[in-house]
Parts: C-alpha cells; sequence; structure tokens
C-alpha cells in the first residue's frame, strides 16, 4: 500500500534548526540522546549540540563486520545501525527492582523512586521503531504491565530519520519495517543534502511533535522537497543489504525442529549471547539479589539476559537446552516463528545487528534460507 | 511518543514486588521436604485456583516458583518445598515466625469443574502431588458432581510418598480409587512396585468420558500421557503441569518458554493437545 502522499504536516529545516531541535529538548527537561561516535562505532548517548552528531562518517557492515568509514560529504545521518538500541534506555541493562528492609518489626518492600529522567531520543529509523513497539507489547500490553517501561515509554520524545544510506546487513524492506518511518514517531526526519544544501524535511506525527516544531526556525517544505525526500528513502530499499522470505517462515520453523542444519549452525555457534545483546527486541532478563551484611537490607536487580547461555533453561537436574543447536534453534525460531504465536508479529525487524555482531558471521537470512531450500517437508502457512 | 495503552499507573502494585508473609508452622514431609504455612503481615492472603503457584523469596538469597500445595481457612497459603538448590534450601529451612517475600498466584489452573458429570483421573509423580492436593480437594468437596475418581500416586520409594495422612482417608472412601506405586521398595513393603503410568490400566474410568490431571517429573508425565492415549483418552481432555526455569512469572524474562508458551501464563497447566507436538521433541 502507498503511504498517504502527504496526509502529515511538514515543513523543511536546516542544520541551525537541528541544531534548534536538540536546544528545545533539552530546555524541555528531556535528556538529548542520539548516535554518536566512540571506540570505532557509532553508538547512542547524550548529545549536547549538533556536534556530537557523527558528521561524516559512515559504515561498512557485513556478517560478523562492522568498520566506520569516513563519506565524502558531511551527512549527519548517513549511517544504518550500530551496536546500541534503543532498548538500553527504555529496558536498561541493569535495573533495580525493589529494596526490601528487615528489623524486628518485620519486611518492607519498596520498590524505587520512578527516575525523574525523561529521554528525547533523536535518530530513531524506522526498524527500532517498530522494535520499540513490539517491546511495548512485551511490557505493556499483556497480564501485567511494567511501570517503570511504561513511564520512561511514555515520557519518551521521538524524533526518527528515514535511512538514506542502507546497511550491508539491512533487510527492513523484508520484514516490512523500513526505511521510511510511518508511525510511533513524534517527528520525523530526512536528510536533503545535495550540492548546493543541507537541509531536513521534517514531518510531525504528534500533537507534542507540532509544538516543538513551531520553536524551531523552519520554512515551508514545497513538492521538490517531497520528492527528494521520497527518492532518498526509495534508493535506500533499492540497496538492502540482506533479504528474507517471510512467506510461510514461521510454519518452515516450526515444523522443522530437526532440520539439520541447527546442527550445522550450532557448528559455528559460539552461544556468545551477541546477537541477543544488540537485538533491538530481545527483551530476556534475569534477576540478581543483593543484600548487606548485617542481613537487614536486600535488593532485587534485573538484569538483560541471553537464551544462548546454559543457564537460562536451567532446571533441578540439569538445564533443558543443553546443546548449542538447541539454544540457536530456540532463538531464531522465537524471533521468527512464536513470536508471532506470542505477540501478532515477527520479534525480527531486519535491523540486521545480530549479523554485523556474530563474532563467527552467523546471518539469520542465510539460516532460514537454508532451511527453506532444504526442508523435507512443508506445510501450508 | 505517547501510546495508546492504559496508564501503567492504574495498574496497582507492581507485580516485582513481593507482600510479607510469616512462616506460621512448619511441617517436615520428607527428609528433604517440607511443607510452610505462610500468613499475610497485612491483609487477606489472595484468591487461588488449585494448580496454580507463588514466588517464595528468602531473604537474600532468591526467589523459586512454588506450588500451591494446601490453603488454610485461617487465610494463609501451604508450600511443600522440596531442598534441591540455594533458594529451596533457604526456604526449606526457615524457621517459625521468619518473615518472606511472596507473590503470586501466577498461572493457570487445573480446570477442575470443567470435569463435573465425568470421571476425572488423577495422576501424580513425586512432589507433582503438591499442586494437585488443592484439585483432588476441591473434586472431593464436591464429590457428587463428578463421574468415578481415580488417584495414582507414584514415588521413587516408600519414604519419599508424600502426604501419607491426606492419601489414608481419600483410600478410605468408597467413592474414590487410590492407587500407590514406588519405584523400588524394600522387603517390608506390602504395596505395588513398578512406575507410576503402570497404574493407569488398572485404573477404573471411562476413557471416553474422563479428564486427567497429570503431574511429576517430564519424563513421568511423558509416559503417563502416553498410557493415557493408549487407554483411549482424547489429547483435549489430557491437562499436564510444567515446569520451567521462571525469573520473572509474569511473561517478561522469557526464561519459561516452551515452544510459543510461556508456562508463567499460558502454564503451568496446559491442555496436552495444545503442546503435543513439542512434547517430544528433546530440549525445547
Ligand atoms: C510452576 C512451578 C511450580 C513449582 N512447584 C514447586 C513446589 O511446589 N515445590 C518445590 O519444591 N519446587 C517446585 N518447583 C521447582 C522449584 O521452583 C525449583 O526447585 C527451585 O526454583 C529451585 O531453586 P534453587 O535455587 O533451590 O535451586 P538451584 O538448583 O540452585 O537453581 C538455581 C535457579 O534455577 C532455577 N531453577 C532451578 N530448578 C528449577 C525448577 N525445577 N523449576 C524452575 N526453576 C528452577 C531457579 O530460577 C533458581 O533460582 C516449581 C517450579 C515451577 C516452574
Ligand atoms: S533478529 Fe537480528 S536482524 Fe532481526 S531485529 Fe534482531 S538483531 Fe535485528
Ligand atoms: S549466533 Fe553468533 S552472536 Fe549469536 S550466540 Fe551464536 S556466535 Fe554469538
Ligand atoms: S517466568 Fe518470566 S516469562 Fe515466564
Amino acid at each position: 500500500m502507498e503511504p498517504e502522499p502527504r496526509a502529515r504536516t511538514t515543513a523543511l529545516i536546516d542544520r541551525r534548526g537541528l541544531q534548534a531541535l536538540i536546544e528545545a529538548l533539552a530546555d524541555e527537561g528531556y535528556r538529548v540522546v542520539g548516535p554518536t561516535r566512540r571506540d570505532d562505532a557509532i553508538v547512542y548517548d547524550d548529545l549536547a549540540d549538533l556536534d556530537d552528531l557523527p558528521a561524516g562518517w559512515t559504515e561498512h557492515q557485513e556478517a560478523g563486520r562492522y568498520r566506520l568509514v569516513a563519506r565524502d560529504d558531511q551527512a549527519l545521518f548517513g549511517y544504518a545501525v550500530g551496536p546500541h538500541a534503543w532498548k538500553r534506555f527504555l529496558h536498561p541493562p541493569v535495573e533495580t527492582l525493589w529494596t526490601a528492609q528487615r528489623d524486628e518489626h518485620g519486611l518492607t518492600f519498596r520498590s524505587p523512586e520512578p527516575a525523574e529522567e525523561r529521554f528525547a531520543f533523536l535518530g530513531v529509523r524506522a526498524c527500532e521503531l517498530q522494535a520499540i513497539a513490539i517491546q511495548d507489547r512485551v511490557f505493556l500490553e499483556g497480564p501485567h504491565v511494567d511501570a517503570g517501561y511504561g513511564a520512561r515509554r511514555r515520557e519518551a520524545f521521538i524524533v526518527a530519520v528515514n535511512c538514506g544510506e542502507a546497511g550491508g546487513t539491512c533487510f527492513c524492506v523484508s520484514m516490512q519495517t523500513g526505511p521510511r518511518a510511518e508511525s510511533g514517531f513524534d517527528l520525523a526526519l530526512t536528510e536533503l543534502l545535495e550540492a548546493d544544501r543541507h537541509d531536513f524535511l521534517v514531518e510531525v506525527g504528534s500533537p507534542a511533535g507540532a509544538a516543538l516544531l513551531e520553536r524551531l526556525p523552519h520554512r515551508k517544505a514545497g513538492g521538490a522537497d517531497h520528492r527528494a525526500a521520497d527518492a532518498v528513502v526509495a534508493r535506500t530499499a533499492s540497496r538492502m543489504g540482506r533479504e528474507l522470505e517471510t512467506q510461510g517462515l514461521k510454519a518452515l520453523l516450526q515444523d522443522n525442529p530437526e532440520h539439520p542444519r541447527w546442527d550445522d549452525v550450532a557448528e559455528r555457534c559460539l552461544t556468545c549471547g551477541n546477537c541477543t545483546m544488540v537485538c533491538p527486541t530481545c527483551f530476556c532478563t534475569t534477576v540478581e539479589d543483593h543484600s548487606d551484611l548485617a542481613g537487614t537490607r536486600a535488593e532485587r536487580v534485573r538484569l538483560w539476559d541471553s537464551c544462548f547461555t546454559l543457564d537460562f533453561s536451567y532446571l533441578h537436574g540439569g538445564s533443558v537446552r543443553q546443546s548449542p543447536r538447541s539454544r540457536y534453534r530456540q532463538w531464531m525460531t522465537h524471533k521468527l516463528a512464536s513470536w508471532i504465536d506470542q505477540f501478532g508479529t515477527s520479534g525480527c525487524v531486519g535491523c540486521g545487528r545480530c549479523i554485523t555482531w556474530c563474532p563467527t558471521g552467523i546471518d539469520i537470512t542465510e539460516e532460514a534460507a537454508v532451511i527453506r531450500a532444504t526442508a523435507p517437508q512443508r506445510r501450508d502457512p | 511518543m505517547s501510546m495508546a495503552t492504559t496508564d501503567p499507573r492504574a495498574a496497582g502494585p507492581a507485580p516485582f514486588v513481593p507482600q510479607a508473609y510469616r512462616v506460621e508452622e512448619v511441617t517436615r514431609e520428607l527428609a528433604d521436604t517440607v511443607s510452610l504455612r505462610l500468613a499475610p503481615l497485612d491483609g487477606a492472603r489472595p484468591d487461588f485456583r488449585p494448580g496454580q503457584f507463588n514466588m517464595l523469596w528468602a531473604f537474600g538469597v532468591g526467589e523459586a516458583a512454588i506450588s500451591i500445595s494446601d490453603v488454610e481457612t485461617d487465610g494463609s497459603f501451604v508450600h511443600t518445598v522440596r531442598a534441591v538448590g540455594a533458594v529451596s534450601g533457604a526456604l526449606a529451612g526457615l524457621e517459625v515466625g521468619t518473615r518472606v517475600g511472596l507473590r503470586g498466584p501466577f498461572g493457570t489452573g487445573w480446570r477442575v469443574a470443567e470435569a463435573r458429570g465425568a470421571d476425572v483421573v488423577v495422576v501424580a509423580g513425586g512432589l507433582g502431588l503438591a499442586p494437585l492436593r488443592p484439585a483432588i480437594q476441591a473434586l472431593l468437596a464436591d464429590r457428587a458432581r463428578y463421574g468415578r475418581v481415580a488417584i495414582l500416586v507414584g514415588a521413587r520409594s516408600p519414604e519419599t510418598l508424600l502426604y501419607p495422612e491426606a492419601l489414608a482417608p481419600w483410600q478410605r472412601r468408597p467413592d474414590v480409587e487410590v492407587l500407590v506405586t514406588v519405584d523400588h521398595a524394600g522387603a517390608d513393603w506390602a504395596g505395588r512396585v513398578g512406575v507410576v503410568p503402570g497404574l493407569v490400566p488398572r485404573a477404573a474410568f471411562d476413557a471416553d468420558d474422563c479428564v486427567a490431571l497429570v503431574c511429576g517429573p517430564e519424563v513421568m508425565m511423558r509416559f503417563t500421557v502416553a498410557a493415557l492415549r493408549h487407554a483411549g483418552v482424547a489429547a483435549e481432555r489430557i491437562h499436564v503441569s510444567m515446569e520451567r526455569n521462571m525469573k520473572c512469572a509474569v511473561g517478561w524474562c522469557g526464561h519459561c518458554q516452551f515452544g510459543p508458551a510461556f508456562v508463567c501464563k499460558d502454564g503451568p497447566v496446559m491442555r496436552y493437545d495444545a503442546i503435543a507436538d513439542l512434547f517430544s521433541i528433546p530440549e525445547v
């Protein structure tokens, strides 16, 4: 389906306008977070001003490879996604769940004070908007609501960016999650970088976004600007590094738990869990208890966990998933198949992170393709 | 970006935060197993359905999923804990008067009322009798509404047979068939020797119109289900209680997944036909 041509309010800003956007968000009390260059990678961290963005950088991504490369222009968003995902802010890697105090009178549990922090995310890609929407289903739409996640999520201001560069491991087109941000943002930007200009087409996605735009120096966007923005997205869509055939994929994986390819991938998989740490939708956690020496105060902490560890499925008598084969199978079948049963959507948004950051270059699209090509039995989807 | 979901602030106390309970009574059941009677320090004990579990927290040690094995009219929960590790060991070692954390109840229950009018076969292996005891109590409290009732119980040895004081009155009832077996026994054991699934063909029930409730170690459940299926019981009339690692009990930590199911919320009690495909695959 073609998106409604221009149902949204749009405007044009330039680099000054973008600087004003960062300032206006900070001024409204947001902690502004976005892409910045650190340790030879583009990560998400605090942005004080425009200079913190990785101007003039892009990256080469391949299975098991990530390398920053200088661009021959000064694009501010001329790269795809790096090792960080926004989940590190909304669903933090370490979070105190409660503290307990024990004395002669009793035992009292206290939830931590809700953090005052309000995030503004600058540079959220279309696949990442979908990843956030997926984690919303996990933490907010079940029988229980994760109040901490809910508060951070409710307060967050989201500035999306339509991708101008497809990464070598990207396949959002296959997953129908990008490269254009369709919904779930307050403002969306498309970088228009031509010989004689460096502008951003701004689309308004919410009343809060509209109010913020009013605070920025902006001008009216014309038909040529819209066409230029469309061309950026179309070009990116045509340059996907990977593709994944999703037709019938759920049944294919659920029908083939004994496929020999699981043994093959198990020989390459180190069960390091990198893929689950970088994946923007992986949500699994474990808990740890700490107590003071006097035995009066205790604390329970939640930490990201990975289904690739042996402990993850531990039961008295031994872990359920002893073999690396069963753990890779669990991960990939969960992502691409059982996730649909659980949350009504695939657990994969096609960001390519798991492919890029796998030390042995295991490629989820390739594994799925091989299983499809060699599966003994098929079932209609 | 705002969301169209309910306001989390309206959701009540966070499901992660336990309530304080006091250990009212400790009963040694077996060499490594005790029952704890726990009463809330504040307020009333929440309602529960037979088959559900609570997360019990021992101060500074950690939390474990423990089935509700009984309730008392004074408003306390009874939990039967086998010491197999750090948390269960700490729980099993608690003294009367100690405070523990408790959150729950969580999960699905045995659909006892669904069995009305039909025969009921309850099959318990080892500690599996703990979550089944409240179901048996509910059945017997309303005995006239069910057909024949068979309770098949297995343990590793006579010394590890759980709740002998509960079994005895059930055994004396004319309207209940109780069959007990142990895997190994000395010469002084006059009862049956053999595994629980072997009791299925001996019990009297109408395979075409019965409901089976099964709980025990996964291998025991696999063989019991096979015996029930062999006897002609339909897959959708067999209910099993699954066990998986659990950290959150509310569908967030991912640990309890069993194929598409989260055992903490889609289980632990699940209809066999819903999981039959997965049940035979190792390491799911
Ligand atoms: C729905 C349900 C009901 C249960 N009911 C009972 C009961 O009534 N009585 C009873 O004694 N036990 C019961 N268990 C098992 C009990 O939860 C484990 O024995 C206990 O978690 C072991 O923890 P530990 O720290 O003592 O053992 P360790 O071996 O030190 O375990 C370390 C960690 O592994 C996990 N773990 C280990 N074994 C299990 C297990 N079997 N199931 C789930 N997680 C495990 C826990 O997260 C634990 O923190 C039940 C489990 C489930 C899932
Ligand atoms: S599975 Fe891989 S490609 Fe899919 S969302 Fe996760 S990290 Fe991205
Ligand atoms: S697939 Fe790659 S990244 Fe994931 S656990 Fe295996 S080796 Fe690590
Ligand atoms: S126990 Fe955490 S998801 Fe089920």
